[in-house]
Order: structure tokens, then sequence, then C-alpha cells
């Protein structure tokens, strides 16, 4: 799908470059659970195979696919060519993954309510262009009908800030 | 005959005012859920599960299933519509379905999907109520042994039968198990993997990763596209939907083919996204009228509806009578299963009995009821769609985020559902299949747990794995699906070549 709208112009990080930086990555998660059955035991207890037994093999099978997938991406060849993505499309996704991550980051400290209203405007002001009066209905209504939901009809409680506090939420 | 009572039964319960508007709710929401790209059937249950755990498990189950078959008819109307695929399996309607679209067949193009959905989803409850069952009774004699062998059967078929390369389906499964086994050890109480993190004593939780890998990855795919709807509108009139039906039945090979394709997939978890290109692509070869096929022919819709449809119905008969799900829908399912305190597996249809047979029940009626919804509903869905991505996405990410919260009250989890997304995100634009990740992180206990108890039994011998007739047979048909390529490529070698 995405390979039609590379045009031969752009450019951006290769297919292969990020497949040998995934194999890479899938190896040193291997190695770290290698690592860590290892610490707990991998052979017989008393009470049969130790907690480590079963992650061990386990451990094993990522390593040694990890490193097959690392020749393939380097030597044998079996990537397809052209680029992962474009700089325009990663530009695209992380004007998504840059705004969620401090979305994320901030629910613990103002609250998920807060948060989403701030989520939902930012969203739509900046990449939507929306004026101030479209956004606030929606930015406002959301987490209103969230609440009514959640809070009121099923009782679970959601994160809240200063603000939701202050508000008698 | 001891089951038509039961599923008697069952339909009485589902007919309790209550369970008739949780079907209906559930059915709204999935059919919802089908249309908007970022969510689909198995991070919308995920999302949905907390919700579900004042309720009783009957009504809960319901809920949730429903809210996967109303996911499954939603995935058509993109599809046929603005020829964007709502959900994965629905990729094979669009070769037809829209070009039906622009030449202003869209009414009978939806209808056509929506019946042979139907169609499918029938043949596959039908064949669930005779088959698990017996499925699961046969399956009460299942030592630890054979309990592993089927696990391993079913990761098997997923490194033979899919399409991805089998190393990158291998790490991301056996990432899956070693995510699994991160934290409490359930059988000697030791803490392993956690390396001093407070954070990972609970380990992973499988909600998490579903709304992440399948949630957020999902938005980041949408966006790097920078799609821009541009649909076609339909309305659905009772003359068309009659004109279509006299129609329908000139297709009763078809239907049936892609019946028994769907259902074969949907049983081994090759799921409903293979089944559908595959009863596409025979349906082609086979037709009369193949030539035609992606110019816009009603039987190329009927085709992949159908098996997509019985596929992902039938993944639930594992999932019931043996413990192991056929799709990622079915494991978030089987999830709540143990969330709400039920053991899936065999026993199942002994102890809970009303469950079980309630849940069937509700395949019958739930999919009645989606096939009426979705019939009447088309303009109204058609619209919601053409709500701009800058103002769904933002509401999407907060029902993420809401979800994966509400699973455990626990904001960390809510940075790993982030975690996650990203993860997602590269993983498939890698080729690396996200499936066998999931259903390895929810099983992953449950295979270690009867891979070490059948060893404990044999003091640590693997010809445990070959000691009976059963257990044997179950091992050997995993690895005949392991190597499934290999052999079918020495079975073409070896058949004569057909002249030319």
């Amino acid at each position: 799908m995405s390979d039609q709208s590379h045009s031969a112009g752009e450019t951006g990080p290769s297919q292969r470059g990020v497949e040998i930086a995934v194999a890479l990555a899938t190896l040193a998660f291997g190695i770290i659970i290698l690592i860590g059955s290892l610490q707990v035991g991998i052979d017989w207890g008393f009470e049969g195979p130790k907690s480590g037994f079963f992650p061990f093999y386990v451990s094993l099978f990522i390593i040694v696919a990890s490193l097959y997938n690392l020749l393939q991406a380097t030597t044998l060849g079996g990537i397809k060519p052209g680029l992962f993505a474009s700089v325009d499309q990663l530009k695209r996704v992380l004007s998504v993954v840059v705004p969620a991550t401090i979305y994320v980051a901030l629910v613990p400290f103002i609250g998920m309510y807060v948060s989403s209203i701030l989520l939902i405007a930012v969203f739509m002001m900046w990449l939507g262009k929306y004026s101030l009066l479209h956004t606030l209905p929606i930015a406002l209504g959301v987490p209103a009908v969230v609440y009514v939901v959640f809070e009121r009809y099923f009782q679970i409680a959601l994160p809240k800030g200063p603000i939701e506090y202050w508000l008698g939420l | 005959m001891e089951e038509i009572a039961n599923l008697m039964q069952g339909f009485a319960t589902v007919l309790e005012p209550f369970n008739i508007g949780v079907m209906i709710i559930g059915i709204l929401l999935g059919v919802i859920i089908g249309v908007l790209p970022g969510l689909g059937g198995a991070n919308g249950v995920a999302i949905l599960l907390p919700l579900t755990f004042s309720m009783s498990p009957t009504s809960a189950i319901i809920m949730l299933s429903c809210i996967y078959w109303g996911a499954l008819f939603g995935g058509a109307i993109t599809s046929v519509l603005f020829n964007i695929p709502g959900e994965p399996w629905s990729v094979a309607t669009t070769f037809d379905g829209h070009p039906m679209a622009q030449n202003g067949r869209a009414g009978e193009a939806l209808t056509a999907a929506f019946t042979s959905s139907f169609v499918g989803a029938l043949f596959a409850v039908v064949m669930i109520t005779l088959v698990a069952p017996l499925v699961a009774r046969f399956a009460l004699q299942f030592g630890a042994a054979e309990k592993f062998g089927v696990y391993f059967l079913a990761f098997c078929s997923f490194v033979g039968l899919s399409k991805e390369p089998p190393a990158k389906t291998v790490v991301a499964m056996m990432i899956g198990f070693a995510l699994a086994a991160v934290g409490l050890d359930q059988m000697t109480g030791q803490l392993r993997l956690t390396f001093g993190s407070t954070e990972l004593l609970a380990g992973f939780d499988f909600l998490i990763a579903v709304i992440g890998l399948f949630g957020i990855g999902e938005i980041l795919l949408t966006m790097e596209e920078g799609l821009q709807f541009k649909g076609k509108s339909a309305t659905i009139n009772p003359r068309v939907v009659l004109q279509t039906w006299m129609e329908l039945p000139r297709y009763w090979a078809t239907s049936i083919r892609s019946c028994i394709i769907g259902c074969w997939m949907g049983i081994t978890p090759a799921g409903a996204t293979p089944a559908s290109f595959m009863s596409y692509g025979i349906a082609k070869r086979m037709s009369p009228r193949g030539k035609n096929f992606g110019k816009g022919e009603i039987e190329g819709v009927v085709a992949p509806e159908t098996a997509a449809h019985a596929a992902g119905t039938s993944a639930l008969l594992p999932m019931l009578s043996l413990g192991v799900p056929g799709s990622p829908t079915a494991a978030v399912l089987l999830g709540g299963l143990l969330i709400w305190g039920l053991q899936p597996g065999p026993l199942l249809f002994v102890e809970q009995k009303e469950f079980v047979w309630g849940l069937i029940a509700s395949m019958y009626l739930g999919n009645i009821v989606g096939l009426l919804i979705v019939l009447t509903c088309v303009p109204l869905l058609a619209a919601m769609l053409r709500i701009p991505f800058p103002v769904i996405a933002p509401i999407i990410l907060v029902l993420c985020a809401i979800g994966a919260y509400t699973v455990h009250n626990n904001p960390f989890d809510v940075v790993m559902m982030m975690v996650f997304g990203v993860l997602g995100y590269v993983l498939k634009k890698c080729d690396y299949p996200l499936a066998p990740l999931v259903l390895a992180l929810v099983l992953g206990d449950k295979a270690e747990e009867a891979f070490r108890q059948a060893l404990l039994g044999s003091q640590g011998s693997l010809t445990v794995f070959w000691s009976n007739g059963l257990v044997g047979s179950i091992m050997l048909l995993g690895l005949i699906a392991l190597f499934w390529p290999i052999i079918q490529n020495g079975m073409a070698r070896l058949r004569p070549r057909p002249a030319v």
C-alpha cells in the first residue's frame, strides 16, 4: 500500500536498515531473557524444573531466530527494497506519537480528564486546523460522556489531578 | 439430544430482557468499532472488557462476543464504500465490493456482504453446536502432556501456515512467551525476569499489549498513509435487499465452499484474514465468471465475506472446548473468562453449562440481530466514517488509554500501552505477525505449566510427548503443520506436471 506512495526522490530510513535494527533489538531482548533465566536457575530443583527452565529455551529460540533474521537482512537479501517510510510519512506518524506520549506522561499528574481535553484540543487545532469554536464542544464533550459512563454508571474511577479535585468530581 | 435441551436452556438465558439489551448494545458498539480505523475486534473487546467486571459472566460474554460479531459485520461497510478495509479480514472484500459501489451497486454489494457474513457465521455456529461438546468430552481425558500437545499444535500452525517469514513468526511468538513469563512463577512462587523493577512484579498483561499493538499501532499506520476518506454514499432499501437475496442462491456452491474453508481456517489458528483471501482466490479460479473478478462481481464479495465470518466465528470452537483461542479476539475473550473466574477448557462444558450454552445461543441470535442492524444503519455508519481523522484519532487514543488504565487501575499500564503501540507499528511494517505474540502472551503461563507438569511426571524425559498414541498424534500433527511449506513443496515436486 505505502510502497506506491514513495517517489524516486524521497528520502527516509531504508527498510533494510530498520529490519537490521529490529533484529538486533530482538537479539538483545533474547539475551536479556537468557540472563534473567540463568539468574533464577534453569536446571532441576527439588520441585522439578526451576523457574528459569522454560524462559531459557524461549530465549534460545529468540536468539537463533533473530540471528537468522539478521543474516537475512544483511547478507541473504530477503528484504523488500526501498524505504521503511518517507520523511513525510514519519513526520505524520511522529505528529501522533509525540502528543500521545506527552499525554500518557501527563495522566498521572493532572488526571485523565484534563489531559484528554488537552489532547483532543491540540489534535484538532494543530493537525486539523479547526477553530476554537469547533474544537471546544468535542474536547469538553468526550470527557464529559466518559465521566458519566465510567464514574457514574459503571462506578470505575479514572485518575484525577488537582483540577478535578478542585471541581469536586 | 442432551445438547438440544442445553441449547434451549441457553436460548432462555439469552432471551432475558437484560441480556437482549446487552446483545444489542454489543452489536452496535461492535459495528462502530469495525467501521472506525484504529479500533478493531481485538482491542475493541479489550478496551470494553473492564466494563463487564461487574456483570454476570454470561451477560459479559454475550456483550463481548456480540462486539466481535458486530466488528466482523462492520469491516465490510468501509471496504465497499470507501475501499478501506476496516479490518484486515475485509481486504479481499474491497476487490469486488468497491468496484460495485463505483458502478452504483453499493446497496447490492453491502446486502451481499452482510448476508454472506450471516450465512458463514450461521454455518460455523451450527458446527460449534454439534462439534464443540464432542471435542470437549474427548479433551476431558487429556493429561498435561496432551494439553501441551494442543498448545504445540496451535503454535506450530502459526509458524507453518502464516504468510509471514517463519523466523519472524518464531521471534514474535517467543517474545510473547518471554513476556508472559515475567513476574511471579505460578509453579514455584519465585519472582523471575523482573531485574529488580517493582513495575514488572505483576508481569505483562495481554490486554495492555492488545490495546497498544492493535489500537495505537493501527492509528500510527493510518496516520502514515495520510488517509483521506473519499467514499461512495449508499442507502439500502428493501427492494435492493430482496433483489439481492433472490440472486444470492445462485452462488450456493461458492457459499458452501467458503463456509468450509472459513471453518477450517478458523479452528486452526490461521484466522479470518487468510481464510478470506484463500476463499476469494479459489472462487476466482472455479467460477465461470472468474475473469470478471475484480471488476465488481457479486460472487467476489460473497466468497471472502462468508469465509471471514465463518472463520471468525469458528475461532471460538477451540477456545471453548480446549482453552486455545483461534484468533486474537478469541484470545481476549479467553482472557475475560479468566478474569471472571472461569477456567477455560473442556471442564467448562461440565461445570458452566449455563455460560457455555448461553454463549452459543447468543451466537445464533446475535448474528440475526446483527444482520438486521447493519442492513438498517448503513447510512448512519457511513456518515460516521466521514468524521475527519484529526477528530476521531485523539478520541480513539483517549479510549485506548482509558481501556488500558482500567484493567488494573495502574497509570504505568498506560505508558506500557504506548510502548506496545510504537512496537506494533514497527513490527508490522517489518512483517512480524502480531497475532502469535498476543496468543503466546495469553497462553504462555498455561503452556509452560502443562510442559513442566508433563516433564515432572516423566522425570524430565521428553519422551513423555510420544508416550501414547493420542499425544503422539497431536505432536505429529504439530510437526506437520510446522513444516507444512516444506512438505507442500516436496509434494508439488513429486506430482507430475499437468500438460499445458
